[in-house]
């Protein structure tokens, strides 16, 4: 009984050990692959993103949280870039003009790393909310007015 | 020095791993050689202690007794504090493992002006217990790393560990419950004058590195930036024998490398106790002494001459003097001596069936 005990510790230990190994020689593998080929990205003539490549790999959920207060708290509607160009603060508006295929790009990454960003918490039915026509104009209306005020 | 060697020598290991893959591009020795290896001695030498415990002697019945043992059936027994059968170990050792029960009546004894003073202190319980589930559930969060598809239940725990949603990234609580933890329990030993006596460089040693290790992983999560997704590449690829380094940020390095040295220290450590507390002998083992009988386990034979020999051997005489007489006269010597070799054998499997091991 003594010995059964030991020798079933260890082979449950080494069943731990082991599992994300047979976890893996088991599951498909599938390599991380991020279409960039949208309508928009194509018809760019230089294929870059507002910031560098690393800038935006590494810290694009930053930037898009500054963006989020800067545009719900200060009503501070304009990105400048390193290079200078002047962008909108929208991650509907900006980010996903060119990266129309999120499904495709933003959860690729996402659902291979783990991370789960509550973006759509908001954009979803913030989207529903624009598809009435009324609600697309007032929306409308106010980028004008902030537009208007910060010049 | 007990205090400042560790601090230096966990330096002086992210100093390496920063010196290996910052200036000199080690990639591959430090995210690919160095873990394998280190994962190898960590099984390897957890197995070692545990064939070594599973091997040494348990001669007696020790469960501590902590409450009212199995009695008359008007007296109610405590079978989580004096369990009496299997189902009642498991209770307690479950209990001990996940919740550190004993460590709950850990009592502090203070000098009053009217003597001594005995009162509950649960700080080191408490920190204790949030150290080691925060520490328990990074764990299991980092197998995000590992798998892929990633399965259900750790982005569960993931969105558990974050729910505040404060910052981004979101800020896990057990990062800071392990913080919290091990800051308290290196405070405990520098503070305490009589824990600070008994505190070796042994003790420090494990605190700092579980330090390094945590603060090199918040400062790569929450500050200097890796690239995930070759992260993601090289943590697969271990696991799948297809690594390729590519991250190239010293932090994740320094990071890997203290976890490597961590995993080649626990087995010959302190930190053992995590596999040495299912073999705890005044925990797991059911306190049925007066019900069962426990031989040990190396005890020679003893000589016996029963009652029954002895009435055997002297029958004639006995029954001459008209002595009387409990059993019936046998002839050849053999029926008792088989009897007395059964029950000699008999006890300590009885024994040996009752024995529980973790």
């Amino acid at each position: 009984m003594k010995k059964t005990g030991i020798i079933a510790f260890v082979v449950i230990f080494c069943a731990l050990a082991l599992l994300p190994f047979a976890a893996n020689a088991i599951s498909p593998k599938a390599p991380l692959e991020l279409d960039y080929n949208t309508p928009a990205i194509k018809s760019l003539e230089e294929h870059k993103c507002i910031e560098s490549t690393e800038f935006m790999r590494s810290s694009h959920m930053q930037l898009l949280d500054s963006w989020r207060n800067d545009v719900v708290r200060n009503g501070d509607i304009v990105y400048t870039a390193t290079d200078g160009t002047k962008y909108e603060k929208s991650l509907d508006d900006s980010c996903l003009t060119c990266h129309s295929n999120p499904e495709e790009f933003c959860d690729k990454c996402h659902s291979y790393e783990g991370v789960n960003p509550y973006c759509w918490d908001c954009h979803d039915s913030f989207g529903l909310w624009r598809q009435n026509e009324s609600n697309e104009a007032l929306y409308q209306d106010f980028l004008a007015s902030v537009e208007g005020g910060q010049e | 020095m007990r205090i400042v060697g560790p601090i230096i020598a966990v330096c002086a290991l992210a100093g390496i791993a920063w010196l290996g893959t910052g200036p000199l591009s080690l990639y591959t020795l430090f995210g690919v050689i160095i873990p394998y290896c280190a994962f190898a001695a960590f099984v390897v030498g957890f197995i070692i202690r545990i064939l070594n415990w599973g091997r040494s002697a348990v001669p007696f019945r020790i469960p501590t007794t902590a409450g009212q043992e199995k009695s008359l059936p008007w007296i109610k027994q405590n079978k989580l504090d004096n369990p009496s059968s299997k189902a009642g170990v498991v209770g307690r050792m479950a209990l001990e493992v996940l919740f550190f029960r004993s460590l709950f009546r850990n009592a502090s004894t203070e000098k009053t002006e009217d003597g001594i003073a005995i009162g509950s202190a649960k700080w080191l319980w408490l920190f204790a217990l949030i150290f080691h589930w925060s520490m328990l559930i990074i764990v299991l969060r980092h197998f995000r790393l590992f798998l892929d598809p990633i399965p259900a239940w750790i982005t569960a725990l993931e969105g558990l560990d974050g729910m505040f949603q404060i910052g981004l990234p979101v800020i896990y609580l057990t990062d800071l419950g392990i913080v919290a933890g091990i800051t308290f329990l290196f405070i405990r030993r520098v503070v305490v004058p009589r824990i600070r006596y008994i505190s070796q460089t042994i003790d420090y040693f494990p605190l700092v590195l579980l330090f390094g290790i945590a603060l090199a992983g918040i400062i790569m999560r929450y500050f200097t930036k890796v690239d995930m997704s070759a992260v993601k590449e090289l943590t697969l690829g271990l696991v799948r024998f297809t690594p390729q380094a590519t991250v190239t940020e010293p932090i994740f390095y320094i990071h890997i490398f203290l976890v490597c040295c961590l995993l080649v220290y626990f087995p010959w450590s302190k930190l053992m106790h995590a596999g040495g507390i299912f073999l705890s002998p005044t925990r797991n083992m059911a306190n049925n002494s007066r019900a069962v009988r426990h031989v040990n386990p190396w005890n020679y034979e003893v000589k016996k001459h029963t009652y029954e020999e002895y009435e055997n051997e002297n029958w004639e005489k006995m029954q001459a003097l008209g002595l009387p007489l409990d059993y019936e006269h046998v002839k050849e010597e053999e029926p008792p001596a088989e009897a007395e070799a059964g029950a000699a054998e008999g006890a300590p499997e009885a024994a040996n069936t009752e024995d529980s091991e973790g």
